[in-house]
């Protein structure tokens, strides 16, 4: 098994967070896995993108360009996830932000309202969790069946408090979809 | 009991492995795409109170690893292409003094400021002696985090043992991407190789002072210590070349590429042999010594090369120097921080087996 994913969005909405944590998990259920960002200079606002892979053997290019799964965050991004998906790869989309229909008929389109349903767990800085979720479920790439043990591994301490709202995003992402 | 394995930045584990390995001295100065080793540098060798100085400049940060050095210390430095352009007269200086240091280039692309994204057109530089005067060192070549933690590691060993510097040469890719890794163990500091020829410290010794210099103004006595090192040189070339082959028994091709190109190579292979096609992979890990042997056995064999990398070509003149014209070398090359895909070897692979 290899899932090649390209996620896309714009800085502050927790794309570079998403593919970390999407590998992390990946390598504490044992797979091979890389990680590729791109992002901006800019704080907020510019472009975030990021390359992940992952993968029961190893893993040759780190770069991701034929995409088996793309995940788009936001409008900007939905043309450049499109164009470069393998056909037919999952082409996930936040359907909350993007109101445009893709134009590929050749691609499993799988729509998820990601900020509206992070906002009713009660913060849609969340929305990358949901999308995750969603991710998991139709790629069966990666389990999640540990998530509360990994998630505590990977934040520090302090931010331990908001694994149950993080639990929660990942847990509608699934359902979602 | 073992390590567990952790997600890191290739510049952090670099920065980490150093650190495991003895690294007492680290001098560097920010640049993109290496800020993550510095920052880590800053952090961690504050903490268990050995050296960290954040020079004025590149120029300066090589001078206090060559003093560092000359003082007993496992030192380093890291920096990224242009700022390891300015840290060449030092390289020359400690190389002219045979003093230890690793050097880390995670190099970008160029000439001049050129760009951040990831480059491999530091290999002249780097393979060649980028300073003046007749000069080699170590260049190790990773393709993964785990092996830029594993080189790292390394390099601090063969750089005591030779009394010659060792550079860890990254590209961008290598430094900002998060893999796994396993961290090698701490080294015990008091089991580290006796330092007889160090300065300082001579008085309580009570030991003859140590001269640690570059010069000699005596054009004879100059020669010799030039033709020693070269001794060593040819020591190391025997003894400690490295490289890693894919499937190259049966090829047609071998492909030859380092680094991040070896990992896009690999792709390429694969979609090559699943495609019928009998393509092999060699992926030197030391640059210099350069797999020069091994590389003429395999053109004696009858095999055609193709050599990949994200410059407009400079390894590729080592394996045609490596080949002696008995065997055709190709080159496919992306620049300007451009990193190529698998597709486009593959083709460039199919064009020259014309299939």
């Amino acid at each position: 098994m290899t899932e090649k994913t390209f996620i896309a969005g714009f800085g502050g909405q927790g794309v570079i967070s998403l593919g970390q944590l999407w590998v992390y998990l990946g390598m504490k259920e044992g797979l091979q896995v890389t990680f590729f960002p791109f992002y901006g200079a800019e704080k907020r606002g510019g472009v975030a993108r990021a390359s992940v892979i992952v993968s029961t053997d190893e893993i040759a290019s780190p770069l991701v360009t034929t995409p088996d799964s793309a995940v788009v965050m936001n409008m900007d991004s939905l043309p450049i996830c499109e164009d470069i998906v393998k056909s037919g790869g999952y082409l996930l989309v936040n359907s909350s932000l993007v109101k445009v229909e893709p134009k590929r008929t050749d691609l499993k389109v799988i729509k998820v309202p990601c900020n509206e349903l992070a906002e009713k767990i009660g913060d849609v800085k969340i929305a990358n969790m949901v999308m995750m979720g969603a991710l998991a479920k139709v790629t069966g790439a990666i389990k999640m069946d540990k998530l509360e043990p990994v998630l505590k591994s990977f934040f520090p301490e302090s931010k331990h408090r908001f694994i149950p709202s993080n639990l929660a995003a990942v847990k509608a992402g699934m359902d979602a979809v | 009991m073992a390590e567990d394995i952790r997600l890191m930045k290739g510049n952090e584990a670099i920065a980490e492995a150093a650190i495991r390995a003895g690294c007492r001295a680290y001098f560097g100065y920010p640049i993109t795409p290496q800020n993550e080793l510095t920052a880590y540098m800053a952090r961690h060798m504050l903490d268990r109170k050995r050296t960290f100085i954040q020079a004025e400049s590149e120029v300066s940060a090589i001078n206090m690893v060559y003093g560092a050095a000359a003082a007993g210390a496992r030192s380093m430095t890291s920096s990224s292409s242009p700022g390891v352009s300015l840290k060449q007269e030092g390289i020359s200086y400690i190389c002219g003094a045979d003093l230890p240091a690793v050097i880390v280039n995670v190099a970008r692309s160029g000439p001049g400021l050129g760009g951040i994204s990831p480059g491999q057109a530091d290999y002249f530089q780097s393979t060649r002696g980028g300073g003046h005067g007749d000069y080699y060192h170590f260049v190790l070549a990773p393709k993964s985090v785990q092996e830029a933690a594993d080189l790292t590691y390394e390099a601090f060993d063969l750089s005591d043992e030779w009394r010659i510097p060792a550079m860890i040469l990254a590209d961008g890719l290598i430094g900002q991407m998060m893999e796994g890794v396993v961290l090698p163990a701490e080294r015990d500091l008091s089991k580290l190789p006796k330092r007889s020829w160090a300065v300082g410290n001579q008085a309580k010794q009570g030991r003859p002072i140590n001269h640690v210099s570059s010069i000699n103004l005596v054009p004879l006595e100059l020669e010799a210590s030039v033709r020693a090192r070269f001794e060593r040189y040819a020591k190391i070339k025997e003894t400690l070349v490295r490289f890693e082959e894919t499937q190259v028994e049966d090829a047609d091709l071998v492909i030859v590429a380092y680094g991040t190109s070896a990992r896009v190579s690999l792709g390429a292979l694969q979609e090559a042999r699943k495609a019928g096609l009998k393509v092999g992979l060699f992926r030197p890990i030391t640059l210099w010594p350069f797999p020069e042997k091994r590389l003429a056995e395999l053109a004696g064999k009858g095999k055609r090369f193709l050599a990949v990398e994200m410059s407009m070509g400079q390894m590729v003149e080592d394996v045609r120097l490596a080949v002696n014209g008995k065997a055709p070398v190709d080159f496919y090359g992306r620049c300007g921080g451009v990193i190529p895909t698998e597709d486009e070897v593959l083709a460039a692979a199919r064009k020259i087996l014309g299939k």
